[in-house]
């Protein structure tokens, strides 16, 4: 059930970007908008294959994009690096404990916006910046760090719901069954 | 360590990030259009959503506050006819004084409203999506403003939405004339990452005379925006830069008017 999850890795990635466009309520409130995707990165890259944590930063990175004043891609690669680096190390993650979810989250939160930064300042874009921007960044690792169990705890529960289980085979017979007493 | 499957996923990204980022201009703008275009039936569900609440919100309120608010846009709208009489007579003589100077005729304001439909979703630039397009005559450059004042320029067009860059956005830089007796020139910037309701004005002269509350509006120089729309007003001065707070209130944008020349 690869693709099914792929699925719903992008079809998250698809509303999450809208949520970030539409509702701006949690940027007049903190001074930054959260970004969902890296915390959503944090789960692809622990809990699925290379081809769907490439495929969510291309889809995540070019939706953002879409509907951002960066150049149209400038978000796939930062998306793709955190993921990438998760990825390398997803065996030696206790991905099951939510400590552990919260860190990355943090960690991946903070990194993916300040190379999206790095990347355009190398491009000669001119973006917003000044002291506020650390504020921003902190907003961005607590959201992310609490975004990504969020994200955890949905994706157990789509899996659990949507996806089949294969039957275990139990040893048991009832026609081979001791029949005890008498009679 | 990389395996392979790393190195050519790594690959193929880098790749594509290349491939788009080198688009020519109008590629890139054509496939942000398709892209962005996927989004439509959530929009289109957000605003049914969003009538739905209203009509719900209009359902519940009490006749006797409908009569009420009625009578009061009655006689607001009674005061605003007369002061429109008022102005329109001023703009007569305001015609027939420029022709006798031998002036040029003053073309009036070319509104339209538009709706904001989204937000800039990164946090390093300030921008809205309004519900105006290509097919409502938009084009790029054409300001936008609230009734309390300029909020910035259009940016990029497709057919049915526009983006708009706002005012203390690195990319919408305003040629400003401050409203004192030296009628001192000044050019609205950048302002910082969480500074919505202040811009700095700078580039101005170092014998210019600013005091705060001093109102700021559009010089008309720079060919964008037109003389004369308000931006703000002074609230302290240092040197040759002045930070100045908004008229219109840029994080509570909902309805914007798109200024045709």
């Amino acid at each position: 059930m690869n693709w099914l999850n792929t699925a719903f890795v992008l079809g998250a990635a698809f509303l999450a970007v809208f949520w970030e466009a539409a509702f701006g309520g949690v940027r007049y409130l903190v001074g930054a908008q959260v970004d969902l995707l890296p915390p959503l990165m944090v789960y692809a890259s622990l809990c699925t294959g290379m081809t769907t944590v490439a495929s969510l930063a291309v889809c995540g990175g070019l939706w953002f994009d879409s509907l951002s004043a960066n150049p149209l891609g400038v978000s796939i690669l930062p998306l793709f690096v955190v993921g990438l680096a998760i990825h390398l190390k997803h065996e030696l993650i206790l991905r099951d404990q939510t400590f552990a979810q919260l860190v990355l989250g943090l960690g991946a939160s903070a990194a993916a916006p300040l190379l999206t930064l790095l990347l355009l300042l190398s491009m000669g874009r001119n973006p917003m910046l000044g002291w506020g921007t650390l504020w921003q960044l902190v907003v961005l690792g607590a959201g992310g760090a609490v975004a990504t169990p969020i994200w955890f705890h949905l994706f157990g529960w789509l899996q659990h719901t949507l996806v089949h289980h294969r039957a275990v085979e139990s040893s048991f017979r009832p026609d081979r069954e001791i029949r005890r007493g008498r009679g | 360590m990389l395996k392979r499957p790393h190195y050519i996923a790594l690959g193929l990204v880098v790749l594509l990030t290349l491939l788009v980022l080198n688009l020519p201009s109008q590629t890139a703008a054509r496939f942000r259009l398709g892209i962005g275009s996927l989004f439509l039936p959530l929009f289109g569900l957000a605003a049914s959503t969003q009538q739905v609440t209203d009509a719900a919100g209009d359902a519940a309120l009490p006749r006797r506050e409908l009569l009420k608010r009625n009578d009061s846009l009655r006689r607001e709208n009674e005061q605003l006819r007369l002061q429109a009489l008022q102005a329109q007579e001023t703009a007569n003589e305001n015609t027939r004084l420029r022709q006798l100077v031998g002036w040029q005729r003053q073309t009036p304001w070319k509104l339209k409203l538009a709706k904001v439909v989204l937000r800039e979703p990164a946090n390093w630039w300030r921008t809205v999506q309004i519900d105006l397009g290509s097919r409502d005559g938009l084009r790029v450059n054409l300001p936008v403003l609230t009734m309390d004042g300029l909020i910035g320029r259009i940016s990029s067009v497709s057919f049915t939405r526009s983006q708009v860059v706002l005012v203390g956005d690195p990319n919408c830089k305003v040629s400003a004339r401050v409203e004192n007796e030296a009628r001192d020139l000044g050019v609205i910037g950048a302002s910082g990452p969480l500074d919505t309701e202040f811009v700095e004005l700078g580039y101005l002269s170092r014998n210019a005379n600013l005091k705060p509350a001093q109102n700021v509006t559009t010089s008309g120089e720079g060919g964008i925006f037109p003389k004369g729309i308000p931006i703000g007003k002074i609230v302290d001065v240092q040197n040759t830069e002045a930070r100045v707070k908004l008229a219109a209130n840029l994080s509570a944008l909902e309805e914007v008017w798109v200024m045709f020349p």
